[in-house]
């Protein structure tokens, strides 16, 4: 997990969900533990392909629940 | 009201509004509304921009609805120019009647294209830019055909109708963001669209109407402004027919 994208998408999660910083971990649940609702991630994962210049298929969402699968769903396409 | 996040509840004297097929008609006569309500309104159009564009200060923008990369690049040209669109009124829309038997599908599916197609693509792109600002207003204008259904019009009345399930959808799924999507259904109007009847098909309309005539553009753009306005914040999901007692059966 590189630190530095790391830290770009947690400002990201930041300013998307207005969360602590503290609360954006790679096992944080986005629904339990950073009460974000489906349209939260939308939000999220839009502005994370803005950010990192990436396309996300509807599909590939589907079961993607904590920061860590959000983190790596987004890199793997850089 | 505020959820705590962005609060977008603030008094904010104009907001920018855009008003596709704003050119002439219904939609012109919302644009000058919205403007004279203290509004920044741009409009679009294909064919011509408003002859008085300059006196009510719209900006006049290209877009053809049936084309997503249009839509796009009008939502951008907006929105260098005045800032993103919070209110968007989807008033492109257009009919080719005729009776079912002799309709083809191309003429069935050109008015979907237009008019509820159309009007899906411009909400779908403005929308976003109403949730990271947490306000926005969405209102179609649909049609009474939409709602009881018009002999020569399935194409029309199909696509009418649909508006209402797209927008009672979309006022679900963003009401979370303080976007309010609502439904305008004018009866018959005196524009352009209402020129193409003939004497006949028009006396057996109005004979219809309980207030017995025609409405005027700017009846439809007031309930327009309305829905548009602050004092309109918990109205969401409606279907406001401004038809002068047609749709009441
Ligand atoms: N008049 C009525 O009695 C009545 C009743 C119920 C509902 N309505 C609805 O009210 C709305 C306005 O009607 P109106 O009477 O003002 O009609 P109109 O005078 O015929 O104007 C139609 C407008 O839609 C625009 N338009 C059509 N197709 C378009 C496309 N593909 N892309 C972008 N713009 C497009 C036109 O632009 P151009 O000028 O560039 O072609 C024009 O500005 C329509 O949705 C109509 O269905 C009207």
């Amino acid at each position: 997990m590189s630190d530095e994208n790391f830290e770009r998408f947690k400002q990201c999660a930041v300013k998307v969900l207005s969360v602590d910083e503290a609360a954006v971990v790679p096992e944080a649940d986005f629904a339990d533990d950073l009460d974000a609702d489906s349209l939260d991630i939308v939000e999220l994962v839009m502005a994370l392909e803005e950010e990192f210049d990436v396309n996300v298929d509807e599909e590939e969402l589907e079961g993607v629940a904590t920061v860590a699968e959000a983190f790596e769903l987004i890199t793997s396409k850089l | 009201m505020s959820d705590g996040r962005d609060g977008g509840d603030a008094p904010t004297p104009g907001r920018v509004a855009l008003v596709t097929g704003g050119n002439r008609g219904i939609g012109l006569a919302i644009a000058r509304r919205l403007s004279r309500a203290g509004h920044r309104v741009a409009v679009t159009y294909r064919s011509e921009r408003p002859a008085d564009a300059e006196a009510y200060n719209l900006t006049c923008v290209r877009c053809d609805v049936t084309d997503p990369e249009s839509v796009a690049a009008a939502l951008a040209t907006t929105t260098e120019r005045l800032g993103a669109p919070e209110i968007v009124v989807c008033n492109a829309g257009l009919t080719r009647d005729g009776l079912v038997l002799r309709m083809s599908e191309e003429d069935f599916g050109a008015v979907i294209d237009a008019n509820l197609t159309g009007s899906f693509r411009v909400a779908k792109q403005a929308v976003r830019a109403m949730v990271r600002g947490r306000w926005g207003r969405i209102v179609f204008i649909s049609s009474v055909s939409g709602i009881g259904g018009q002999p020569g019009q399935a194409n029309y009345s199909a696509s009418k109708a649909g508006l209402i399930g797209l927008a009672r959808s979309l006022a679900k799924e963003f009401a979370s963001r303080n976007v309010t999507v609502n439904v305008i259904a004018p009866g018959a109007v005196g524009t352009d669209m209402l020129a193409a009847l003939n004497e006949d098909q028009l006396d057996a309309i109005v004979s219809r109407v309980p207030l017995g005539r025609v409405g005027e553009a700017d009846e439809i753009a007031a309930a327009v402004e309305f829905l548009a306005s602050e004092d309109a914040s918990y109205v969401t999901g409606i279907v406001l027919a401004v038809d002068g007692g047609l749709s009441m059966g």
